[in-house]
């Protein structure tokens, strides 16, 4: 049976302090994402708005 | 122009190439000429990603595009939100971490050389390419609307781009950007408050009546160049490509004090690239307004090749279309007071049907004005009568004071340096490690030669740009042709990059071959639209065909491929 071939390389594991985004309000990276996210949302909504008020 | 312009274009000009030299002239470490000092800090690399991505262009051709049609262009950059934290999440820790200065040394480490080099050759063509339209884009029209000769226009940008990016490297280009972009927004930002101040009450409403104002379309049509859903899935493939896997954009993050500041600089990046770019395309919908309401406005804003034509045979002709301009102009502005009266009035009645009249005045002036174009053509085919990029420069001419002028001038040119710095830098560095580097591996242990190959690869790319700007011709608005070869060569190899990141079992070989079909697929596609219109589909849809192609294709070839002996003990 073949074998499940392995990556030509490894990446090396993040250290922890890569984690920490540092800032206030944001103890994980998950975090800002989802906050650059949600951002992204409500300036769609917003453009969406304001494509049709002055249409 | 007058002094006080050329003082401030300048001072300014000169003033950060020459700082930038100057701090960074003892560069002679590799890692610092390449990534930068370690000291970088996110507000830099923010304003760094930001500067190196819009070009002169950006600033000239926009607004002259939602002029004409409007602010759909900004749904281009739905996308690049989502981009950005697929980069900060996936690709930039691996960057990192591998310690690798360019990105195409990564498929080196992760596939095999013949993958890694694919990757540098297609980034160095496609860029190489675009380095040079950087460069024209902007000496075309500065050129065109002040009578400064194009070459020596072109040739003085390329100079000191090259000065300045040779001496210091990355860390030069880091540093001249920050106080690049300082001059782009003050100058911006002044250009804005003054058209704000110089429309009338009601601009707003009647950009959006004159549908200027329509900035999300949530049609499913894949003919239409602009939409919500092209938007959203080839901006997200066209910025996943840009920012994660073109040189020019990876080495402006990598290099940070701590992966912490590059991920930061692109948040930074995700969340206002949107309102910077609507903050341009408004300007340009509120510049419609503005000279829908002033006594007269060109029938053809290239007013250069429009008088040149005036003084041949096509004269009376040309002449006879301004006429016929500046009368349906005054309609038009009639209209307009008309329709805003009514909006005042507040009577729906009334207001409908002023409103149909001035959107059929609009009509027989956008009517004319192909009748202008085709005039021009019919007396030049090579005339050029795309001339929406000279309506944001034509209104900084005349409407701005002294020494407001001179700083709108240097924006352009900031802006046009900034990216070509960024592409120069990145070229370089590419040439220098993976093709010079990677052919002469010995050589790889001496730093200071590995230093002054760096520095004559930047230079060569310069020259490069120099000569392909001197002697390429283009007609096609601006920013579209950036992007559209980009779509071109990028779908390939973030299909590369793809395969690397998630499909763990996929070697060399197969992504390798793929690659090649996926840029064939393209290519082809591309070309099909050309010789057959009806078939046509918009460009940014060919980001996800060649990537989505090249990831199947590559899964397809491994299953029949041999796996390497390596993977196959391992």
């Amino acid at each position: 049976m073949k074998r499940k071939p392995e990556p030509a390389s490894q990446e090396p594991p993040a250290s922890p302090e890569d984690e920490i985004p540092g800032v206030p309000g944001f103890s994980t990276w998950r975090g800002v994402y989802l906050f650059v996210l949600g951002a992204f949302l409500c300036m769609v909504a917003a453009l969406a708005i304001f494509s049709r008020l002055y249409s | 122009m007058n002094a006080i312009d050329w003082w401030v274009l300048l001072g300014t000009m000169l003033g950060i190439a020459a700082y930038g030299t100057w701090r960074t002239r003892h560069t002679d470490s590799l890692n610092t000429y390449l990534k930068g000092n370690h000291t970088t800090k996110w507000g830099t690399i923010g304003l760094s990603v930001m500067a190196t991505q819009a070009s002169t262009i950006t600033y000239l051709s926009l607004p002259g595009q939602a002029y004409e049609s409007g602010m759909a262009f900004i749904q281009n950059y739905f996308g690049l939100p989502l981009a950005l934290i697929i980069v900060c999440a996936v690709f930039l820790p691996i960057y990192r971490r591998l310690g690798v200065y360019t990105a195409y040394e990564y498929l080196g480490k992760r596939f095999d050389r013949k993958t890694r080099l694919l990757g540098a050759v297609l980034f160095l063509l496609q860029r190489g390419i675009q380095a040079g339209i950087t460069i024209y884009a902007p000496a075309i029209i500065l050129a065109t609307v002040l009578g400064w000769p194009l070459e020596l226009t072109i040739v003085f940008t390329g100079l000191l781009a090259i000065v300045y990016t040779v001496t210091g490297g990355s860390a030069a280009v880091n540093l001249t950007q920050k106080w690049q972009m300082a001059v782009i927004f003050g100058g911006m930002l002044t250009a804005f408050f003054v058209l704000l101040w110089k429309l009338p009450p009601s601009a707003v409403a009647m950009a959006g009546a004159m549908g200027k104002l329509q900035a999300v379309d949530f049609t499913p049509d894949l003919d239409r160049r602009y939409t919500f859903w092209s938007g959203i899935f080839g901006g997200l493939f066209l910025s996943l490509s840009y920012f994660g896997t073109d040189q020019s954009q990876v080495q402006r993050y990598i290099g940070g004090a701590a992966l912490r500041e590059g991920r930061l600089g692109l948040m930074f990046n995700a969340l206002f690239k949107i309102p910077m770019q609507f903050f341009i395309v408004m300007l340009g919908a509120l510049l419609f307004v503005f000279y829908a309401f002033q006594p007269s406005t060109p029938v053809f804003f290239n007013q250069a090749e429009w008088q040149r034509h005036m003084s041949g045979a096509a004269g009376p002709g040309l002449r006879a279309l301004e006429a016929k301009h500046t009368g349906l102009h005054a309609q038009r502005a009639a209209a307009a007071h008309a329709w805003a009266d009514a909006r005042q009035g507040g009577d729906p009645l009334v207001e409908a049907s002023t409103r149909a009249a001035l959107s059929e005045a609009q009509r027989k002036i956008e009517g004319v004005r192909k009748e202008a174009k085709a005039a021009l053509l019919a007396v030049d085919p090579r005339a050029k009568t795309k001339d929406s990029d000279y309506v944001f420069i034509t209104f900084i001419l005349t409407q701005l004071p002294h020494g407001l002028i001179g700083l709108l001038i240097a924006v352009m040119f900031a802006s046009a340096l900034s990216s070509k710095a960024g592409e120069l830098n990145a070229l370089g560095t590419t040439s220098t490690i993976d093709l010079w580097r990677h052919f002469r591996p010995l050589a790889a242990q001496d730093e200071k030669r590995n230093v002054r190959n760096a520095k004559w690869f930047t230079a060569f790319w310069g020259f490069f740009a120099i000569g392909f700007a001197l002697f390429v011709r283009l007609a096609e608005n601006l920013i579209e042709y950036l992007n559209i070869v980009a779509s071109i060569f990028y779908p390939a190899l973030l299909g590369v990059f793809v395969v690397a990141f998630f499909i763990k079992h996929v070697e060399g070989t197969a992504v390798f071959w793929a690659a090649i079909v996926a840029q064939a697929l393209v290519v082809g596609i591309y070309a099909l639209g050309k010789f057959f219109p009806a078939h046509e589909i918009g460009y940014l849809w060919l980001n996800p065909i060649g990537c989505v192609a090249c990831v199947l294709v590559s899964v397809v070839l491994q299953s029949v491929l041999p796996l390497r002996p390596a993977a196959r003990t391992s």
